[in-house]
């Protein structure tokens, strides 16, 4: 069966590895979104957090024997708490001054951590098994379904949705929210703001770990991988518009999917597609698709 | 019950404070003292330090000095957030409603800090707008609405002690009637009040005393029964 002359296996594929690559883009720009939101720091660390977060995995199997379930669990805890610790002794200082000292900050913090792991862990990559539970795939008819792919698309888009759920429709979200717009006013009213944005940092960090073991068993993980990513993830954070939650979910799985079209048709253009959309968003609208001007 | 023989007891002292915006010092020396259920206000022409003097109260300021002693425990070394822990609650200039929270969701967000605070119920009796305009987003209420929200929020914590930032500013004069209708049922129910206000006329006949500053400094004391004999010099000083 052929869809615009595609064979539709091959756009199944690409459109699931579009997916794939949304996911991870959606779940590190909502991290990036909600850190923005709050610190007014753009947190150039979080492709690092992300690269971190699948070496503590690796190291966790292959050191202690733990497995991914609990790596899954094991990883954003400990990158958050290294997240909480960054942001109590370093980023606090930095909230009164411009953005760019936040993003230079935290720019130096990415590339030392990567320079300590490629000094221990070299460039190559380390394979990560993919889960006993989750290993094999599923024949859809008109294409090949590796269940640990599905069960990615699955995941990412269930913290997604439970963070958009918590932000939007609880009370420690309205903190969260009104502390975004006038955190002074939130002081007033007696909410502990910088708990508050402790707690913001430490759960963006961890989403970046979250997604670095989801990420482990598919791409290789290596001291490289968080930086491959990051600049792809800061255009999908800035074309659905900096600080928004769900733009950042719509536009980080809308672009991979973009992308996995463009890899079909057009496959030249696959690597540039993002910049281009970002181009044309900032021109048009440069406070993002989602994002209040 | 209180007389001379038991004055109420304080619930507000303000002692040698001065602040500071980076390097600008703005208040030179406060001093003031509000009992527990009396209304005072603050009048001065702009800049004087009124509004600063509120935001000093509360930490919002960027260095303060002196005493701040809110019902006999010395506050200010207390970070922000734990001032409203002391009763506090706080209404500011510009409303500071949350665009992004509905009209309920900026009601019920100010933790409860004592007992005592008025029910849900019994806000939105006292204010009947904000029970229509429920599930409204804060930036589509009227001028109007926000102001007798940001009144509202405070009221629901338990603060006992409110500080209220020019509430009447830019509203329509049916509105003014009703905020001083709130007002004087907050003080038949013991809330202790500090107002900065404008609004002369609005303000008059709810204070117990006025504080007059100028350049930053308390420079009269006018107990509400004075008023008459001072109202030429408070017309010079004020130009109101």
């Amino acid at each position: 069966m052929e869809i615009f002359g595609v064979p539709s296996a091959l756009l199944g594929s690409q459109l699931l590895v579009g997916l794939i690559n949304g996911s991870f883009y959606a779940i590190l720009s909502l991290g990036l979104a909600i850190i923005f939101g709050l610190l007014n720091i753009i947190n150039f660390a979080h492709g690092a957090q992300y690269m971190m977060g699948a070496f503590v995995a690796w190291i966790a199997l292959t050191k202690f024997g733990v497995n991914y379930w609990v790596a899954l669990l094991l990883a954003p805890i400990v990158i958050g708490a290294l997240g909480v610790l960054l942001e109590r002794t370093m980023l606090c200082k930095l909230y009164k001054l411009d953005h760019l000292y936040g993003l230079l900050l935290t720019f130096g913090l990415a590339l030392i951590f990567e320079g300590v792991f490629r000094d221990q862990y070299g460039i190559s990559g380390q394979s990560y098994p993919v889960p006993a539970l989750l290993e094999g795939g599923v024949n859809l008819g008109f294409m090949y379904l590796p269940i640990y792919r599905g069960w990615i698309v699955v995941a990412a888009l269930t913290v997604c949705f439970g963070t958009w759920f918590m932000i939007e429709k609880t009370k420690l979200g309205a903190y969260l929210r009104a502390g975004t717009e006038n955190p002074q006013m939130v002081q007033a009213l007696g909410i502990n703001v910088p708990l508050l944005i402790t707690f913001t940092y430490g759960y963006g960090v961890a989403l970046a770990a979250f997604a670095g073991v989801l990420a482990a068993p598919v791409y290789q993980v290596n001291p490289l991988m968080g930086s491959n990513l990051i600049i792809v993830v800061f255009a999908v954070v800035v074309i659905g518009g900096m600080g928004s939650i769900m733009g950042a979910i719509v536009t980080g799985l809308g672009l991979g999917l973009i992308e996995g079209l463009t890899r079909v048709f057009y496959p030249e253009g696959s690597a540039v597609v993002v910049f281009i959309i970002m181009v044309i968003v900032l021109l048009v609208r440069p406070a993002g698709l989602f994002g209040k001007s | 019950m209180t007389s001379a023989f038991q004055p109420r007891p304080e619930m507000l002292r303000i002692s040698d404070l001065h602040s500071f915006y980076g390097e600008s010092h703005i208040l030179h020396g406060i001093d003031l003292k509000v009992a527990r259920g009396e209304c005072v206000t603050l009048l001065g022409r702009n800049g004087s330090g009124r509004s600063t003097t509120l935001k000093s109260v509360l930490g919002l300021v960027g260095r303060r000095s002196g005493s701040i002693m809110v019902n006999g425990k010395e506050v200010i070394g207390e970070p922000t957030h734990r001032m409203a822990r002391y009763g506090i609650g706080y209404v500011p200039e510009e409303r500071a409603i949350f665009a992004s929270l509905s009209t309920e969701e900026n009601l019920m967000l100010p933790p409860q800090v004592a007992s005592g605070g008025m029910s849900v119920g019994e806000i939105y009796e006292m204010f009947p707008n904000l029970l229509e305009r429920r599930a409204s987003p804060g930036s589509k209420l009227s001028g109007g609405e926000q102001q007798m929200l940001a009144m509202a929020r405070v009221l629901r914590t338990g603060a006992k002690l409110l500080l209220l930032d020019e509430i009447t500013e830019g509203l329509a004069p049916v509105i003014v009637k009703k905020l001083g209708e709130v007002i004087t049922e907050l003080k038949k129910r013991s809330f202790t009040i500090v107002m900065v206000e404008q609004n002369f006329r609005f303000a008059a006949p709810l204070a117990d005393r006025h504080y007059v500053l100028e350049h930053g400094e308390v420079i009269a004391t006018i107990p509400a029964a004075d008023l008459p004999q001072k109202m030429d010099w408070l017309h010079q000083t004020l130009g109101v």
